[in-house]
């Protein structure tokens, strides 16, 4: 396992490219993809216990909470954002935490993962970002629907990284799954992932929107034979966005994935998640079915705008027993 | 470590669950307890202790009942029978609730109790064992409430006498009361001496949830006051769920005495893995399977059976999985696998695993806490049937694995067992799914899924796993008996010769095995003669080898099992068609055997007997229960298998038809061993059967001596069921014999039964096993 030097050496921290190699794909094998099954019911039985089985209490908790944090991609996605509103997300970035709470964990310098936004608010949010080392995403190719001319999808990509998006949070054409046109889709993701260049590519699935779960383990073999180097479940505009057991389906995907080419693909569940002690569940599934490598911000993120609200008040009832309001931690 | 430090390393950390109020609990009771007798708690007497094993601390002391404590409890339980009864089934469904409620209100207290004192993790207690015992409660609170409507013509059987294990000490508690008391029994249990803390527990609750005095008794101790529980003459009916061996000799004990007896015994249970099946839930199936409850479960997944073709990979996948198993503390809620719960446990399945030599042993590098009754999760590939390991029952954290080619080797290996408890399998091709299901020979099958439990499903086994079932409708029936008293029967002696010969050209009477009429192996026949005594004819007199060939006859008939209900009836109809062809003459046969006028009813009924069989044969259904998943459990009927069956002397042809009619149609195979005094109206049958085209092993009869065929046929152990009506007193005998392979008995104690009455039901749930098969679904 690769060790970080500091937990708070932020910044390149969280590239992948930092720690391990991208994921360069490989020719797309049908028989893997074919093969792939996912019992539904065994999947929720197995996320229906989970929380039961896996806990963490006290200064655990805090640690596992600060980290859940350093995972987020903290997002804005919508229609009315402006240049202050990203700016005053990404100042939130920078301290998600009060400074005296953090001081209290001995957590100084905690910051997020990455902060998310469209492709025109990329220069805002990289000028407020400068020299936090906090890289960031923006969604890309007709987000969310996918559906404007794969031309234009293509070069969108090209656009978002020239603008300095370092990480580019592309979706797949869910027809293409739903049609079972695996070569199609394999072949759009290729492409996606070239037009990124040396920015990391995360592949929005849209789970909520494949009808099975099967699909959505198929769909996500095939986007990393084709080089995606994080899989992501939803772009948050689904009417069903992360779930436990989408999450489940996935990261098994991720472990095949593993077990065939040696290389480590990131997970990004997105939209839904906004209680600490989901995070929480979320942290110990990732633990338990992958392994403590991918609790690191390069190969897990949290796809969240109002988790960090509620982590910052579990923090800061552990550092002073109270329970907390919402108006005492800064909004994003 | 700092936060910061955990923020890197990204432990668990320690997620202890207090056992303060337990502690308090204890020390209320000054840490010694007595029994619980009649309402009250005994002081406590000679004591012995119960220990923690995961820490290997006293955690109080115990009573050893004494025989006269047994007893008082015994009679207590009598004593509280009548008004309990009385009370009615809404009086003790009220109770019943109260219980549950009960249950939920101290549900913590009951599980960290558990935990403590059995070494379970606190997970598995809280999180399943004590909402599966509430929810136990709650379901037979339902069934007192139903039972004057439902259950018409059913009464309780009485005191019950029940012996539970340590694995689930609350959970087998309520599993055995709440069944009973529901159905209007009054009950004396003893819990295991390893784990009696919970059962002491619910005594209380039992006075707080306001049951009468002497309903619920509990008493302490080793196997010896199980002892005095099971032999003791005034207990009704006994419960037992522990291990095979123990089964049998409470089988042995109880011979005889007229006692009712359900036993839920051990297993071997196959865990099978197709190719097809979803492999990583598959892997996780086996956490719930074998490492649930450190594999002490009766039901236990503990043989891997995977197919050869995805062996490797499912192997590698499990193994990455056992790494990621917590072993330890187990008042964790962090923690997997708990204690083993006694040291003379954890040395039983070390020596069983050291003693193997076959195949791989792989343990993951798992940290083993440095003291207490710990064993890891074990894993051991590559064994054969043949290994011993796939035979003996561990119980304990260890699976054995072997691989199949094909679903029908998949099938074999599964069934190639003396348990039959439960089975699992993963597919994910619903054809192949429900195809194996109904093969797996075991009382419990789970369809991608395993260790599900529920009050509403029947569980229980088949084979040396047990008989009777808890849980569902069909729980039920371990806790009823039909309403009203039988009356004696008195023996009916074959009648005399006055030396005269029979009149007209001779007919030789034969065996009938495997659809032809055989000599006997003996070599020697017995006259039958009349009233007057003039010879009627003569029979063939059985011995041993000639039913073993029946026995075998009927074992190659097993496709006769497959055949439809439709097939079965057309051919019950059919015999009846031929048997009343010749009424006349079946009818002059009985007069003439019997000396008496009954003959022509008697044909009468017997193919009105036919009639109803052949009329169940397509409609005895099963029931698909409402279980809390997303899915259906399937009580389906099965076939018992070979039925022997000692037929009644004093209806030599409608007891015959009877048992014959019932067996058929629900698809068993038939040893017939005639009425010993009248029996020529049963090889005069054997005609009717060739004419009627009943397949070749369906039905054999034979003649001779019922006390001579009887100890025989109970003892055989490819016969899966003996019934006896024989007026000879048998019951003793075969329900001793029975003990072997545990087959199931049903025998008259001496008791007549009125063979013009319907009581169909009666036979056909005989004649039938139910198979739970939990099938969840979703896509």
């Amino acid at each position: 396992m690769t060790q970080t030097t500091s937990a708070m050496t932020t910044g390149a921290e969280q590239l992948p490219q930092v720690h391990e190699p991208r994921n360069e794909g490989v020719p797309l094998d049908l028989d893997v993809v074919l093969s792939a099954r996912a019992n539904t019911s065994a999947i929720e039985r197995r996320c229906a216990t989970l929380p039961g089985r896996r806990t963490v209490k006290k200064d655990y908790q805090a640690a596992w909470l600060a980290r859940a944090i350093s995972c987020i991609d903290l997002t804005t996605l919508a229609g009315d954002d402006t240049e202050a509103r990203v700016r005053r997300l990404c100042a939130k970035a920078r301290q998600p935490v009060r400074a005296d709470l953090l001081e209290a964990l001995g957590l100084e310098g905690l910051t997020v993962g990455a902060v998310c936004v469209y492709h025109d608010m990329i220069p805002a949010a990289v000028r407020a970002l400068e020299g936090s080392g906090i890289p960031v995403a923006a969604v890309s190719t007709g987000f969310p629907a996918g559906l404007s001319p794969f031309h234009l999808r293509v070069a969108e990509i090209g656009e978002s990284v020239k603008a300095g998006a370092r990480e580019i949070d592309i979706v797949i054409s869910r027809r293409h799954v739903l049609e079972g046109n695996w070569r199609a889709l394999y072949d759009e993701m290729r492409a996606f992932r070239e037009a990124c260049g040396e920015a990391h590519v995360k592949a929005i699935l849209a789970t909520g929107e494949l009808g099975t779960l099967r699909n959505v383990a198929r769909a996500s073999m095939v986007c990393m034979m084709a080089g995606a180097d994080f899989i992501k479940t939803s772009t948050g505009k689904e009417s069903v966005n992360a779930t436990l057991p989408v999450s489940l389906v996935m990261i098994r995907a991720i472990r095949e994935y593993q077990a065939m080419t040696g290389v480590k693909v990131g997970y990004k569940p997105a939209g839904g998640i906004s209680k600490a002690k989901d995070a929480l569940v979320y942290l110990a599934l990732m633990k338990e079915e992958l392994g403590d490598r991918w609790l690191r911000p390069d190969l897990f993120r949290f796809g969240a705008s109002s988790l960090l609200g509620d982590i910052e008040r579990q923090l800061e009832h552990h550092v002073s027993g109270a329970y907390s309001a919402s108006w005492r931690h800064a909004m994003a | 470590m700092t936060i910061k430090d955990i923020f890197e390393t990204m432990d668990y950390g320690p997620a202890p669950e207090s056992g303060a109020e337990a502690m308090a609990w204890l020390d209320g009771k000054g840490r010694k307890f007595g029994c619980f007798i009649g309402g009250s708690h005994t002081k406590p007497g000679a004591l012995f202790g119960t220990a923690n094993p995961a820490a290997g601390d006293l955690l109080a002391e115990i009573t050893q009942a004494s025989a006269g404590q047994v007893d008082a409890a015994v009679s207590a339980a009598r004593k509280a029978l009548p008004g309990w009864q009385k009370l009615g089934g809404h009086g003790r469904a009220r109770v019943l609730y109260a219980l549950a409620r009960a249950l939920q209100k101290h549900s913590r207290l009951f599980a960290v109790i558990e935990t403590l004192d059995n070494g379970k993790p606190i997970r598995e207690a809280r999180d399943i064992d004590v909402p599966l015992a509430a929810r136990h409660f709650y379901y037979h609170a339902g069934m007192a409430q139903l039972m004057e409507a439902e259950l018409p013509g059913r009464e309780a059987i009485g005191v019950c006498g029940q012996v539970i294990p340590w694995n689930f000490p609350l959970l087998m508690l309520s599993w055995k009361i709440a069944p009973a008391l529901a159905m209007g029994n009054t009950v004396v249990l003893k819990p295991a001496e390893y784990t009696p803390l919970t059962a002491l527990l619910f005594a209380e609750i039992c006075t707080e949830a306001g049951v009468p005095p002497g309903v619920v008794n509990i008493v302490t101790g080793d196997g010896a006051v199980g002892e005095m529980i099971v032999t003791h003459e005034g207990v009704d009916k006994v419960a037992f769920t522990g291990s095979t061996a123990v089964g049998r000799r409470i089988r042995e004990a109880t011979a005889g005495t007229g006692k009712a007896l359900s036993l839920e015994l051990g297993g071997k249970s196959p865990y099978i893995v197709f190719d097809d099946a979803d492999l990583d839930s598959a892997v996780e199936g086996l956490v719930d399977a074998i490492w649930f409850n450190g594999g002490q479960v009766c039901c236990a997944g503990s043989r891997l059976l995977v197919q050869e073709s995805v062996a490797e990979r499912f192997h590698e996948k499990l193994k990455a999985r056992m790494a990621k198993l917590r072993v330890g503390d187990p008042m964790d809620k962090c923690v997997d696998v708990g204690a083993i719960v006694h040291p003379v446990q954890l040395e039983s399945i070390t020596r069983m695993v050291e003693a193997n030599r076959a195949g791989e042993v792989y343990r993951a590098e798992t940290a083993m806490p440095a003291t207490g009754s710990f064993y890891p999760p074990t894993l051991i590939t590559g064994l054969d049937p043949a290994d011993t390991l796939m035979q003996e029952e561990i119980f304990g954290p260890v699976l054995c694995g072997t691989t199949f080619r094909t679903p029908a080797e998949a099938v074999q290996i599964a069934n190639n067992t003396r348990y039959g408890l439960a089975a699992t399998l993963w597919s994910e091709n619903i054809n192949l799914a429900l195809d194996i299901a109904p093969k797996l020979v075991a009382g419990v099958v789970w369809v991608n899924g395993t260790n599900m439990f529920d009050a509403a499903a029947g569980f229980g086994g088949v084979r040396e796993s047990g008989f009777g079932r808890e849980g569902g409708w069909e729980g039920l029936a371990a806790y009823t008996k039909p309403s009203g008293k039988a009356k004696p029967l008195a023996r009916i002696d074959a009648l005399g010769g006055n030396g005269a010969t029979a009149e007209g050209l001779d007919r030789t009477a034969k065996l009938y095995v495997g659809g032809k009429q055989a000599r006997p192996d003996g070599g020697y026949s017995r006259g039958v003669h009349g009233k007057s005594g003039a010879l009627l004819g003569q029979v063939p007199v059985a011995n041993r080898k000639d039913l073993r060939n029946a026995v075998e006859a009927a074992q190659s008939a097993a496709g006769w099992a497959k055949s439809t209900g439709h097939l079965r009836a057309q051919i019950l109809y059919y015999i009846a068609e031929n048997l009343e062809a010749r009424s006349v003459e079946f009818a002059e046969r009985i007069d003439a055997m019997t000396g008496k006028r009954g003959g022509q009813d008697e044909v009468a009924a017997s193919v009105r007997r036919l009639f109803t069989y052949a009329a169940w044969a397509d409609k005895f259904d099963g029931q698909a229960h409402g279980v809390p998943i997303r899915g259906v459990a399937l009580a389906m009927r099965e076939p018992v298998g070979v039925i022997g069956a000692l037929c009644a002397d004093e209806a030599p042809l409608l007891g015959l038809v009877s048992v014959m009619g019932a067996a058929m149609a629900m698809g068993n195979r038939a040893v017939l061993v005639a009425s010993e005094p009248f029996p020529l109206a049963a090889t005069d049958f054997y005609q009717v059967l060739d004419t009627s085209d009943v397949p070749a092993g369906v039905v054999n009869i034979l003649t001779g001596a019922h006390a001579e065929l009887a100890p025989v046929l109970a003892s055989h152990l490819d016969v899966d069921a003996v019934w006896s009506f024989s007026s000879s007193d048998l019951s003793g005998i075969i329900e001793r014999k029975s003990a072997g392979n545990l087959k199931r008995t049903w025998v008259n104690h001496g008791r007549a039964r009125d063979w013009t009455g319907e009581d169909a039901r009666a036979f056909l749930e005989a004649a039938t096993e139910v198979k739970t098969v939990w099938i969840p679904y979703g896509e």
